[in-house]
C-alpha cells in the first residue's frame, strides 16, 4: 500500500490527525483496552509478580537461545514435524512457497501472523498462483480492502461497520445483492459463511505462533474466533511461520506467559481458544494435518541478541504499549508505516529495516513512559528509543536546523556565565515583545509551536539575575 | 501550620536546582520553592554554576553534551545535603539518568550515584524528607492537578502534591479524567512533532475544562507552558500555575501566559 | 546432513556469537537440561488454590461470564438429560456428533432420544459433544485433547458444542492440568492438539462490538458431572 513506510511518518501522521473518523475510532482503543486491562490486573493480585517471573523466563531463554532452539527442534522432529531455519525474510518466503508447492496447494488459509506480514508472505504466495485466504475477521476485511492493519491486536479498529459492509458487498460478489448487512452481527455471520467454505477447501493452513515450547516441541496460538484452530486442523498441511525469540522452555513457562498475554492485550482473563499444536496427526487421529512444518525466522533478531536492543526480544506482542501510548492514541497504527507500530514498533522497526529508514519512529515520542509501565515484560521502551536517537545523532542524521539549535543550546549550557548573560538579555526582550498580554501569538523561529499554541511570555528577568540582586540586597 | 525550625547549623543544607525553564520563564516558581523549603526548616543556597540538567541534549541522542552538563551539575551540587528541583523531570534526570550516563566515567560514576541518592522533586522532598504535613496558604478556587509524566513514573510523585494542596485554605481539588496522560510537551517533542503534541494537549485541555477547575496546577513548568499555551490560544480563562506558587501563597502575580492586571 | 543445514548452522552460530558462548559449555547445557526436566512452576494465582467448593464455584462463574452456559449433573442420567434439554431449548435437532470417548459412550443414552453419530465433525453437523480430559478453574478453562476419543473438529465446526467434564477432573491451575496430561502422555510429550477452551467463539474486531460465533461454535454448553 502506498505511503506505508516509516519514512512517510510525518505525512501519514498529519493525515491521521485530520481524519475525524479515525480519531473517533481511536477513542475506542483508549477507553476500551485501557480500562479493561486495568480491571484484569486488579482481579489478579499476582499480576506484578507474574511479570517478574515472565521477565526472568525470557532473560534465561534468550541467554540460552541456541540450546533451546536445538531442544525445541529435537522435540518437533520427535513428534513427526519438521523445522526450517530462515535467516532472512526472503528465505522464509521461499521455504513456505516450496512447502505449499510440495503440498500441491491451490488454497491456503491463514491465521493472524505478524511475522508473515513482516516477511510479505501473502503477496509472494499469490504471485505464485496460490489463493491465500486470511481468516481472522479483521485480517479478512483488510485483505478484501487491500489495507494494512492499524493495530497488532485489533487490526481494523480504524474502520466502521458501514465501510466494512461496502467491502463485503463488493468482495462477496456471489451472494444475493439485496441482502442486509446493517449490523455487526450481519457482517460476522456473512464472514463466517464465506470463510467456512475456504476453511474446508484449504490444502495448507498457515498460522503464526504466540509461543513455542521447547519441552514438548509445541506451537501455541491464541484466538477468540477459532479461526486459527480451523486453519491448523482442517488442511492436510500445517505451516507455522514464526521467529526464533518466541521460544519458552516449558509448559509451566507458557502458563506464566499466557496469564499475562490476554490480560495485557484486551483485558480478557484468557482468550477463548488457546491451542497447543505438537506435530502432525498421530496414528488413530481422525482429523488433523498429515504434515506439520515450523519456519523459524531470524531476520535481524540474532543481531539484537547481546546488544543494545537485546531487551526488545522479550516482547510477546500483546499490544499494551500501543493501547496506552498517547502518540499512538493520536495518530493510530497506519501512520507508523510499519508492520509493528506504537512504542514496540518504534524500537523493533529500526532494528529490522535500519534506523536510516525509520528515524521518525523512535523520535516521535514524548517519553511519557506509560508503555514501559504497562509492558508485561518490563521492556525499557523509552530507554531503547533513546538509544536509537543516539545512533541517529552519531550518524549525523537529525536535520541541520535541529542540530544547530541543539548545538548552540548545549554550547551555552556548558558555560554558565555566558548562558546567564545571554539569558539575562534575551528574556526581558521577549517579555517586552509580549507586552501586557503576557503571551506571544507569533515569533520568528517558533512557528512549530506558535502555529497551534501561544507561547507564554517570560516574566522578564531571569531567576539567576533576580536572585543575585536580592542576595546583594540582603 | 508550618514547621518553622530554627535556622541552626543542624538545618539541612539544600541546593536549589532551579531548572532552565523556571530560570528563563518564571523565576517566581524558584522563589516560591525557596520559601517552602525555608519555612520547612531548610537552609537554601542556589549555586550560580547551574544552567540546565541536560535533558534536551540527552533526549536528542547527544550523549557527549549531556555528559558534560551532568558533570557540571555534579560538581556544582555535590556539597549539599540535598538537591531539590521544582520539577519531576529534572529531578528524575539527576536521580535516575545521571548514574547511567556517567557509569563509565571513573572520575564521576560514584559521585553521580551519591548525588542521585540525595536529589528530590520539591513536593516529595517537603512531604517525605522534611515531614511537612500542611502549608500556611490560602487559595480559594477549584483546582485540578496534572500529573507530569517523569515525576509520576520515574519518581512516583502522586500523593505528595495532593496532600499539601488539601491543606491550602479555601482550595477544592477536583481530579480531572486521565490526570496521568501526557500533555504532549515532552521537551523537544513539542516542537519536533508539533501536530501530534498539539493533538495531545487538546486532549488534556478537554479534560481540564471538563473538570470544572478554574486553575490547573502541576509540578513541571514544561507541561504548564504547553497547557497554558493551548488554553491561551483557545481564549480560555482557566489559569495555570506551578503547584509551588499556590503552596507558598505567592499567587499575586499573573498566571502563566496571562495578562498583567491593569493598574 | 539435510538440505537446511546451512541456514540452521548460520542462525545458531550467529546466536552463539551474539551471546559470546560456545555450543559445548557444560554449565549452560546443564541449566537448560535442568529446566526442561524439572519444569518448575512460577507464581500460581491464589484463586487457583482455594478450597474445592469455592474453586468449582468460580470455575462456573468464569465460564458463564465468558459466554458459556453451565449445568450440574449429579448422575450420568442427569447428564444426558441436561444435554438433550439443552439441544431442545435452542431449537437444535436431537442429534450429536461425538468421538469414541469411553466415558461418553457409557452414559445412559437410552434415557433420551438423541441420535449419536461418530467420528470427526462433518460440515453439516449442527451440534457436537466432547469430553474434557481436565480443566483449570482459574479462568474457567477446559482442556480437550485430539484423538479418536474426542476429535478436534468437534470443538470448532458445529455451531453448538457441549463439553462434559467430570467434577473430579477440574484442577485449580493450568499447571495442574498439564501435570495430568503428563501422567497420561509422558514427560515432554503432548498429543497432536491440546485445546484450552474458555467459552464460545467470539470476535470484537468490528467496532469493538462483541459477536458470538465468529468461526467456531456460537454457543458452548458445559456439563459438570459429579
Amino acid at each position: 500500500m502506498s505511503g506505508a513506510s516509516p519514512e512517510s511518518f510525518k505525512g501519514n501522521a498529519a493525515r491521521a490527525l485530520a481524519d475525524a473518523q479515525l480519531q473517533r475510532a481511536l477513542l475506542n482503543v483508549k477507553s476500551g483496552f485501557i480500562v479493561k486491562r486495568a480491571k484484569a490486573r486488579a482481579k489478579l493480585p499476582e499480576f506484578d509478580r507474574l511479570r517478574d517471573d515472565a521477565r526472568a523466563i525470557k532473560d534465561h531463554t534468550l541467554a540460552h537461545l541456541d540450546l533451546y532452539l536445538e531442544a525445541y527442534e529435537r522435540k518437533v522432529v520427535e513428534s513427526g514435524g519438521h523445522v526450517h531455519f530462515a535467516p532472512s525474510a526472503a528465505d522464509a518466503r521461499d521455504i513456505v512457497l516450496r512447502l505449499c508447492r510440495e503440498a500441491n496447494a491451490r488454497i491456503a488459509t491463514k491465521g493472524k501472523s505478524m511475522v508473515s506480514e513482516e516477511i510479505g508472505l501473502d503477496a509472494h504466495l499469490e504471485a505464485a498462483g496460490i489463493e491465500v485466504v486470511e481468516t481472522d475477521l479483521g485480517e479478512h476485511i483488510l485483505q478484501i480492502r487491500g489495507d494494512r492493519p492499524s493495530h497488532i491486536i485489533a487490526p481494523v479498529i480504524h474502520l466502521n461497520k458501514e465501510e466494512i459492509a461496502e467491502d463485503f458487498f463488493r468482495a462477496h460478489a456471489a451472494l444475493p445483492r439485496g441482502r442486509t448487512l446493517d449490523t455487526v452481527q450481519d457482517l460476522v455471520s456473512e464472514a463466517r459463511a464465506v470463510l467456512r467454505e475456504k476453511f474446508l477447501a484449504a490444502d495448507v493452513g498457515i498460522t503464526g505462533a504466540n509461543f513455542l515450547v521447547a519441552e514438548t516441541g509445541s506451537s501455541i496460538i491464541v484466538t477468540n474466533e477459532g479461526n486459527g484452530d480451523l486453519t491448523e486442523t482442517l488442511p492436510a498441511t500445517h505451516i507455522v511461520v514464526t521467529s526464533i525469540e518466541k521460544i519458552v522452555p516449558t509448559l509451566e513457562d507458557a502458563c506464566t506467559m499466557l496469564r499475562l498475554l490476554a490480560r495485557s492485550a484486551t483485558g480478557q482473563e484468557i482468550t477463548t481458544y488457546t491451542s497447543f499444536a505438537t506435530g502432525p496427526a498421530r496414528d488413530g487421529d481422525p482429523d488433523g494435518p498429515r504434515a506439520y512444518h515450523v519456519v523459524l525466522l531470524d531476520n535481524g533478531r540474532s543481531d539484537m541478541l547481546g546488544g543494545d536492543f537485546h531487551e526488545m526480544l522479550r516482547c510477546i506482542r500483546c499490544g499494551a504499549c500501543l493501547n496506552h501510548c498517547p502518540v499512538y492514541g493520536a495518530i493510530g497504527g497506519h501512520a507508523y508505516g510499519s508492520v509493528y507500530p506504537g512504542p514496540m514498533g518504534a524500537v523493533l522497526t529500526p532494528a529490522l529495516v535500519g534506523i536510516d529508514h525509520a528515524r521518525d519512529l523512535p523520535n516521535a515520542s514524548s517519553f511519557c513512559g506509560r508503555c514501559e509501565e504497562v509492558c508485561p515484560m518490563a521492556i525499557p521502551l523509552p530507554a531503547l528509543m533513546r538509544k536509537w536517537r543516539e545512533r541517529d545523532f552519531d550518524r549525523g542524521d537529525p536535520p541541520l536546523t535541529q542540530r544547530a539549535a541543539l548545538g548552540i543550546w548545549a554550547f551555552a549550557a556548558r558555560r554558565p556565565r555566558l548562558y546567564h548573560a545571554l539569558a539575562g538579555t534575551l528574556m526581558p526582550l521577549l517579555a517586552r515583545l509580549a507586552g501586557p498580554k503576557g503571551r506571544l501569538r507569533t515569533l520568528p523561529f517558533t512557528a512549530a509551536w506558535t502555529a497551534t499554541r501561544d507561547l507564554p511570555a517570560p516574566e522578564g528577568q531571569t531567576f539567576h539575575a533576580l536572585y543575585r540582586q536580592r542576595s546583594g540586597e540582603r | 501550620m508550618t514547621k518553622k525550625a530554627a535556622r541552626t547549623q543542624a538545618a539541612p543544607l539544600v541546593g536549589l536546582f532551579v531548572t532552565c525553564l523556571v530560570d528563563l520563564f518564571r523565576p517566581s516558581v524558584g522563589f516560591a520553592a525557596i520559601k517552602l523549603l525555608e519555612d520547612a526548616g531548610a537552609r537554601v543556597e542556589v549555586p550560580q554554576s547551574q544552567t540546565c540538567c541536560g535533558q534536551p541534549a540527552y533526549n536528542s541522542g547527544d550523549k557527549e553534551d549531556a555528559k558534560a552538563i551532568a558533570r557540571q551539575v555534579v560538581e556544582s551540587f555535590e556539597r549539599f545535603d540535598y538537591v531539590v528541583a521544582p520539577s519531576g523531570s529534572c529531578a528524575g534526570m539527576l536521580r535516575l539518568h545521571y548514574p547511567q550516563l556517567l557509569a563509565d566515567d571513573p572520575a564521576f560514576a560514584s559521585r553521580a550515584q551519591a548525588l542521585a541518592g540525595k536529589t528530590f522533586e520539591l513536593t516529595s522532598f517537603l512531604v517525605e524528607v522534611l515531614g511537612v504535613e500542611a502549608v500556611d496558604a490560602h487559595y480559594a478556587a477549584p483546582v485540578t492537578y496534572h500529573d507530569a509524566c517523569s515525576g509520576l513514573r520515574e519518581l512516583k510523585v502522586k500523593d505528595a502534591p495532593r496532600r499539601l494542596l488539601r491543606s491550602v485554605e479555601g482550595l477544592t481539588l477536583t481530579e480531572m479524567e486521565e490526570t496521568e496522560i501526557c500533555c504532549g510537551f515532552g521537551g523537544t517533542f513539542s516542537v519536533k512533532y508539533p501536530d501530534i503534541a498539539n493533538a495531545m494537549v487538546e486532549g488534556k485541555v478537554r479534560n481540564i475544562v471538563k473538570s470544572g477547575a478554574a486553575c490547573v496546577l502541576a509540578g513541571d513548568l514544561g507541561c504548564l507552558l504547553h497547557i497554558a499555551g493551548k488554553l491561551s490560544r483557545d481564549g480560555s480563562a482557566i489559569q495555570c500555575r506551578h503547584v509551588a506558587e499556590v503552596l507558598a501563597g505567592m499567587t499575586g502575580n499573573p498566571a502563566i501566559g496571562q495578562a498583567r492586571k491593569a493598574g | 546432513m539435510n538440505a537446511t543445514a546451512g541456514p540452521r548452522a548460520a542462525i545458531l552460530s550467529r546466536v552463539r556469537a551474539a551471546l559470546g558462548v560456545r555450543a559445548d559449555e557444560a554449565s549452560r547445557l546443564a541449566a537448560v537440561e535442568d529446566r526442561l526436566k524439572r519444569h518448575p512452576r512460577g507464581t500460581i494465582p491464589a484463586r487457583a488454590l482455594v478450597e474445592r467448593g469455592t474453586l468449582l464455584q468460580s470455575f462456573e462463574t468464569m465460564l458463564t461470564d465468558q459466554g458459556a452456559s453451565v449445568t450440574h449433573a449429579a448422575t450420568p442420567e442427569d447428564a444426558v438429560r441436561a444435554i438433550a434439554d439443552d439441544l431442545r431449548a435452542h431449537d437444535l435437532p436431537l442429534c450429536l456428533r461425538l468421538g469414541d470417548d469411553a466415558v461418553l459412550a457409557a452414559l445412559p443414552w437410552e434415557a433420551v432420544a438423541v441420535e449419536r453419530r461418530f467420528g470427526p465433525a462433518q460440515s453439516d453437523d449442527r451440534a457436537a459433544l466432547s469430553r474434557a480430559i481436565t480443566a483449570a478453574a482459574e479462568t474457567g478453562t477446559l482442556f480437550l485433547v485430539s484423538g479418536a476419543d474426542n476429535p478436534t473438529t468437534l470443538a470448532f465446526l458445529p455451531e453448538s458444542h457441549t463439553i462434559l467434564v467430570g467434577a473430579g477432573d477440574i484442577a485449580g491451575c493450568y499447571e495442574e492440568g498439564f501435570d495430568r496430561l503428563r501422567a497420561i502422555y509422558g514427560e515432554g510429550a503432548l498429543p497432536r492438539t491440546v485445546n484450552l477452551i474458555s467459552g464460545p467463539s467470539r470476535t470484537a474486531d468490528i467496532e469493538q462490538t462483541i459477536v458470538r460465533g465468529a468461526h467456531g461454535p456460537k454457543r458452548l454448553h458445559v456439563v459438570i458431572l459429579g
